[in-house]
């Protein structure tokens, strides 16, 4: 366990805990863009770089956007 | 319960649960170990391919079938978002004039980016597609580089442009045929006597662009299928959100 992948999985733990606390779900399409970047440098410290390269398209891409088109469309209701 | 209670509750659970965890994390081994039995034999399989990206060989060679399954997964993610997300018979699909953004009403930053971005991020996205069994990355990876280079469309302009250059139809035949080439594939491999999905074509020099046998046209259909599933999941996304609103009261289309 290097100084290098316990910082990442330290900033891995902050991000999620950030995703959840996040009040307004638009903000949290955007903190979950960033917690999908830092999922990609964990698993790019852990060399796996498929698995990060994937994670870095769906992850800060796809699913950010489709969480903020579901929000619009439903109106901004809960 | 009151609420207070039920945060004890939780917390003591969850105290409990992250000691077992912990105990449990600290039994395995450590990352990057030298010795792992899976690990170990799937590079000498790998290899005995001519692969030289292991990942890429488990998962269009040694457990393609797998692989099989997986890509139908986003196949099917697609057919529901496109049966789910139809226009019903209260709803009517506006033209658009909302959202349309003339010329000089988007950032002209945002534009040139868009359009500087668009052909590199395509052209990075063949590569990696065209390079899985090289170096990392593959099919899946290079095909969703692919589809956000063809939604930079939508960023640079707007979504009538994105539905203008980017017909439906051009991307549903190309998502089925891709889908249905990786089935195809596997067919060479039992009309070779080996097997549904064994890796029977000619395996070339390791490093090759045209090595692996069948590892490189799996790539190439799984990227393709991949690509113009995810535009087509959006495309449905942003016309629901954008461009489909309800008729009024009583009126039926």
């Amino acid at each position: 366990m290097t100084a290098l992948l316990a910082a990442s999985l330290l900033l891995v733990a902050v991000g999620g805990t950030a995703v959840v606390l996040t009040p307004d779900p638009r903000n949290q399409a955007v903190v979950l863009s960033m917690y999908g970047l830092l999922l990609t440098v964990m698993f790019v410290v852990l060399q796996a770089p498929d698995v990060a390269m994937a994670q870095l398209a769906v992850g800060t891409v796809v699913l950010p956007l489709l969480v903020i088109l579901a929000i619009a469309r439903s109106g901004g209701r809960q | 319960m009151t609420r207070r209670v039920r945060l004890g509750l939780f917390l003591l659970a969850g105290a409990g649960t992250a000691l077992v965890l912990l105990a449990a994390f600290a039994g395995l081994p450590d990352f990057g170990a030298r010795s792992h039995p899976y690990g170990a034999r799937a590079v000498a399989a790998g290899l005995k391919h001519n692969t030289s990206n292991i990942v890429a060989s488990v998962n269009f060679d040694l457990r393609a079938l797998d692989t099989l399954g997986e890509e139908f997964v986003l196949f099917t993610a697609a057919t529901g978002a496109v049966v789910l997300l139809r226009r019903l018979h209260d709803e009517e699909r506006g033209e658009g004039t909302r959202h349309r953004y003339e010329r000089d009403e988007v950032f002209e930053t945002l534009r040139l980016a868009s359009y500087l971005a668009m052909p590199v991020t395509v052209l990075v996205g063949a590569y990696v597609v065209a390079h899985g069994h090289l170096s990392p990355g593959g099919g899946f990876q290079g095909g969703v580089v692919m589809s956000s280079g063809v939604l930079m469309l939508y960023l640079g302009a707007d979504v009538s442009a994105l539905e203008r250059l980017s017909p439906r139809r051009v991307f549903d035949v190309g998502e089925a045929v891709a889908a249905g080439m990786f089935a195809v594939v596997g067919l060479v491999g039992l009309m070779a006597g080996a097997g549904f999905l064994a890796n029977s074509l000619p395996r070339g020099t390791m490093g090759d662009l045209l090595s692996a046998g069948t590892v490189p046209l799996l790539n190439v259909a799984v990227g393709v299928e991949v690509g113009c599933g995810i535009v087509i999941v959006l495309e449905m996304f942003l016309e629901q959100a954008l461009l489909i609103r309800s008729l009024p009261d009583g009126d039926h289309r």
